[in-house]
């Protein structure tokens, strides 16, 4: 092929083409957690209500656990919410609630308002538990294991979709 | 009504461009002398239809028919007018009307001015214009309809990002795409080209002037985008190799080198089939940099909403022109034989080094922004490619790109000189090392002063350089006055143009240097009252006090700067609060000076009298100002070059009647 | 994820404006200006392609607040940005580290100015072998002087 030469530009368009195909199925922004796989960073938060308590190590040792960071100045929480109430309904998993750098009077009359789904509640209130667990922004929720193993992450809203195929398939396996 | 006819005149246009596309192609290929004739009207239609859907675009926004779904999400009553305006193009659907109004004009031009151009290429130049158009009517009108309507029109709209309404960023996106698309004329004249089988000087003589427009609208564009990152965003950067800043980087880089080797072409008639991939290279990366900013593919800070279905189109639109335009390439490329001899050493060879660097910075800037995205395609994770990536890569391409830029001029055709070259530029290189010598000097000799030193005996070599190379043009000392002045007033526009550009560069790397290695600043909180001392001079917080502006509330501060107790200026900073969207800016104050800004900027009260402030001193950034500026003024000069003139045969013509 | 993709849209590049806040700043002088270079370096993950230096997100202040921390509990820069990539992998770095997935990012400039040079020379190779009128060097003149007197 004397003419390779001037097929060139062609082949490396179209390979480039062939990435931006893929990139457009892609989430760009989104950060994957090196955290998979690996034991799950320390809990030890102060209750948000009086009724229930906070969270601490222990709670992530008992069995599977879903760990949820919201807050009530978040928009895509809400839109979560009843896929966690659901959950909790369902007692799927018990969740445990991360109330991530929020006002604890205005945390509360979220619950009170849209219910609480959470088996307990802590607060990080100046975000450190957060960047300990590597969230970058709110709602994300960690699937744990019996042994503090994190098994999965939601990061956003936790969609239906997202439930049935990433984390009940995990839940259902661990509680054969 | 007027929307719908905005409208109206899309569909119709979109049949324009299509007849277009495709009557003068058959007519070349067919030698039939009407069907190419055809063009020439359509262009003109085309370029009305077009023309009158943006007017009506505009005259929505004018009077603020927020029963427009792209006027209520963008615009509202209360903008200045100026805003209104670039309101337009302040989004997707706008900024691709003014796409298609740029590529109409660009295409009208064709049609106007070409005049001496061949029948068969101007015909199928024309063609290749309107295919591209027909991509972009398509769509617009098929994914981003800008005249939709609402069925229950807001009382009042949304309003621009007040970060937007303002006039560096008004004037910004017009001129990038007057150089995005100018580009397109460069496309098209090399797919004609290829079509035809044939690249001969004539032809790059044709093709530079439009290449150095779309060239000098490009540079003035980016510029503006940066001029406005540094007074607007309030931290002193301009530049900050995002994603999109890249996208009209690397179209830059491409043209830069292809304005250098279409000399190549029109002088020595060498490197032909380099320069036609050159011209498809740098309109595809036109292309790719609104695929990425509008696809979502790529993260950016500013980017429009993105959209999988707009993304997909797109890419569609890219695959055809890119790709279409390289099968042709492939097909046709290996036919354009031949050319000029020339040893590596000559100005040819120089401007090859020129072509060689300059793409390769490209791809590497291509690279860059494109390798997260590589790498999380493959299953690899997410990695960042930042700034300090492209700094550490960029600059060891620019280091020799900028020696030889003071050399390659210097050089003779066919074969140079290198050493006499060298002995001509003693002066140049004695002043660098003077240059470096001082900065190294009158910074303190610290490590991160090494780098700028580099820097500033650079800027010095290439700017002396260029001097010595115009003055041997005008032999100036080595013959009498008289004759220098001669020689300077007979020179031609291309001489004093690339005289003007390169030594721009020099001005250019010098701001650059000097903003990046030695600024100074100050964030803390402030009384009124209080002084710090910054780059030499008290600078005190005199006042603060609230101010109303037409859609904002600002907080304003005012700054006493002040040389050995003598006031030098006063500077006011804002913080505005804007209404619509409500959203806060800074405003900073600066005051310019040859050596450097003073930059202030006011933020938030802390409660308890102060003030947090940011005062900076930024060294010799009007350098950098100065220096777009001046690059983009010779790339004019060279412009207003008789032998470019686009009119100049036609009078050579008509000067000669006999002959027809 | 709505809210997060609206971030995207400039809202990222409005907030930046006032980035590290003067209650953040470290005493120390040569400690605040390690916290400049390693926040630098850091991407603020939120508004994306902007360090947490350039970044007003809370996150990010956050993120510059640890660092300073950890500068002044004595850790070395490459600590302070293990850590942050122990809990957001290398996304957080802008400047990618050199191992297996970037080899191509760091050494393509290098491949490709190396093409570039390998296009030039063989584009000069195959010029010298079609140049005919090579002009004569000094000493061929001299030899070509010579033989034109020898006949004359």
């Amino acid at each position: 092929m004397r003419h390779w030469k001037y097929i060139l530009p062609l082949v490396i368009f179209a390979v480039l083409v062939g990435f931006f195909v893929r990139g457009l199925d892609l989430k760009p922004a989104e950060v994957p957690s090196p955290l998979i796989g690996k034991p799950a960073p320390a809990l030890n938060l102060k209750p948000l209500l009086d009724t229930k308590p906070g969270l601490a190590d222990a709670d992530l040792k008992g069995g599977l656990v879903l760990v949820n960071f919201f807050a009530s100045w978040c928009g895509p929480c809400r839109i979560e919410h009843p896929l966690l109430m659901d959950i909790a309904a369902k007692k799927i998993v018990p969740i445990l609630g991360v109330n991530y750098k929020d006002k604890p009077e205005d945390a509360k009359a979220w619950l009170a308002n849209l219910g609480d789904p959470f088996a307990k509640i802590g607060v990080d209130f100046d975000g450190r538990t957060a960047i300990d667990w590597g969230v970058y922004g709110v709602p994300e929720s960690f699937l744990v294991d019996a042994n503090g193993i994190i098994l999965a992450k939601q990061i956003g809203p936790m969609m239906q979709k997202d439930w049935n195929e990433r984390f009940l398939p995990k839940i259902k396996e661990r509680s054969k | 009504m007027i929307a719908e006819i905005g409208h109206y005149a899309l569909v119709l246009a979109l049949f324009v461009a299509l007849i277009q596309a495709v009557l003068p192609l058959v007519g070349a290929q067919r030698g039939d002398a009407a069907w190419m004739a055809v063009g020439s009207q359509a262009a003109l239609a085309l370029f009305l239809l077009v023309g009158a859907a943006f007017g009506a675009l505009t005259y929505a926004y004018v009077v603020s028919d927020f029963s427009l779904a792209n006027v209520a999400q963008n615009s509202h009553s209360a903008k200045p007018m100026l805003y209104k305006i670039s309101g337009v193009w302040g989004n997707h659907e706008g900024s691709l009307l003014l796409w298609v109004t740029i590529l109409a004009v660009f295409g009208l031009a064709v049609a106007a001015f070409g005049g001496n151009l061949p029948p068969r290429l101007k015909a199928r130049v024309l063609s290749v214009q309107a295919m591209i158009s027909t991509g972009f009517l398509l769509f617009i009108l098929l994914t981003s309809n800008p005249f939709a309507r609402l069925a229950q029109p807001p009382f009042d709209g949304n309003g621009l990002n007040p970060l937007l309404q303002d006039p560096g960023l008004a004037f910004h996106p017009p001129f990038l795409y007057l150089g995005y698309v100018g580009f397109s004329m460069a496309f098209s004249f090399a797919i004609a080209a290829l079509i035809e089988g044939r690249v001969d000087a004539a032809w790059a003589r044709w093709v530079r002037p439009w290449t150095l427009a779309a060239w000098c609208f490009l540079t003035l564009g980016i510029g503006l985008g940066s001029w406005w990152a540094y007074y607007e965003l309030g931290w002193g950067g301009w530049w900050y190799w995002d994603p999109v800043e890249n996208a009209s980087f690397m179209p830059w880089l491409a043209g830069t080198a292809l304005l250098h080797s279409a000399v190549v072409v029109e002088k020595r008639d060498a490197l032909k089939t380099w320069t036609i991939l050159l011209a498809i290279v740098t309109f595809s990366l036109s292309l790719l940099g609104t695929f990425l900013v509008r696809s979502g593919v790529i993260t950016s800070v500013h980017s429009f909403a993105s959209d999988p279905a707009r993304g997909l189109f797109i890419l569609a639109m890219l695959v055809a022109t890119v790709g279409g335009s390289l099968v042709l390439f492939a097909v046709r490329g290996p036919a354009l034989k031949g050319g000029g001899l020339f040893a590596p050493v000559s100005r040819e060879g120089s401007l090859l080094l020129n072509n060689l660097l300059m793409s390769t910075a490209a791809a590497t800037v291509l690279l860059g922004t494109l390798y997260p995205l590589f790498v999380d395609a493959l299953g690899g994770g997410k990695v960042s490619v930042g700034p300090p990536f492209f700094n550490a890569v960029f600059v060891p391409l620019m280091v020799p790109m900028v020696l030889a830029m003071a050399v390659g001029p210097l050089l003779s055709w066919k074969r140079g000189d290198l050493a006499g070259v060298l002995m001509r530029l003693k002066l140049a290189l004695a002043l660098a090392a003077a240059a470096a010598a001082l900065a190294w000097l009158v910074m303190g000799g610290q490590p991160k002063t090494l780098a700028a030193s580099g820097g500033l005996a650079l800027a010095a070599w290439l700017f002396v350089g260029t001097l010595v190379e115009f003055a041997g043009r005008l032999l100036l000392f080595r013959a009498p006055l008289a004759e220098s002045w001669t020689r300077l007033r007979a020179l031609p526009g291309a001489a004093w143009g690339m005289a003007i550009t390169h030594a721009s560069m020099a001005v250019l790397i010098g701001g650059i240097t000097g903003s990046s290695a030695w600024m100074e600043e100050k964030i803390q909180v402030m009384k009124v009252g209080e002084t710090v001392m910054l780059a030499g001079h008290e600078v005190t917080l005199t006042n603060v006090r609230d101010e109303r502006g037409p859609n904002y509330l600002a907080q304003r501060g005012t700054f006493v700067l002040k040389k050995n107790g003598q006031t030098v200026v006063t500077l006011e900073p804002e913080k505005r609060s804007y209404r619509q969207p409500p959203r806060p800016t800074t405003e900073t104050a600066i005051h310019t000076t040859f050596w450097g800004d003073y930059y202030t900027v006011i933020g938030d009260a802390d409660g308890q009298g102060g003030y947090v402030v940011r005062l900076y001193f930024n060294p010799m950034v009007a350098w950098m100002w100065v220096g777009i500026l001046m690059m983009t003024l010779g790339g004019i000069v060279s412009l207003a070059d008789r032998r470019h003139r686009i009119g100049a045969p036609v009078r050579k013509r008509a000067a000669q009647p006999a002959a027809t | 994820m709505i809210g997060r993709a609206a971030l995207v849209l400039f809202l990222a590049l409005s907030s930046a404006a006032l980035a590290v806040n003067p209650d953040e700043i470290l005493a120390d002088p040569a400690q605040e200006a390690r916290a400049r270079a390693v926040g630098r370096d850091l991407r603020c993950l939120v508004c994306q392609n902007q360090s947490i230096d350039d970044s007003d997100a809370g996150l990010a202040r956050d993120l510059r607040i640890i660092v300073r921390e950890r500068i002044k509990a004595g850790d070395s820069d490459s600590q302070i940005k293990d850590y942050l990539v122990g809990r957001y992998g290398d996304f957080v770095l802008l400047n990618p580290p050199f191992k297996p997935a970037t080899w191509l990012l760091w050494l393509g400039p290098l491949v490709l100015a190396a093409i570039a040079a390998m296009v030039a020379l063989a584009f000069y190779r195959r010029a010298g072998r079609r140049a005919p009128e090579r002009p004569l060097s000094e000493a061929e003149k001299k030899a070509l002087e010579a033989l034109i007197k020898d006949q004359g």
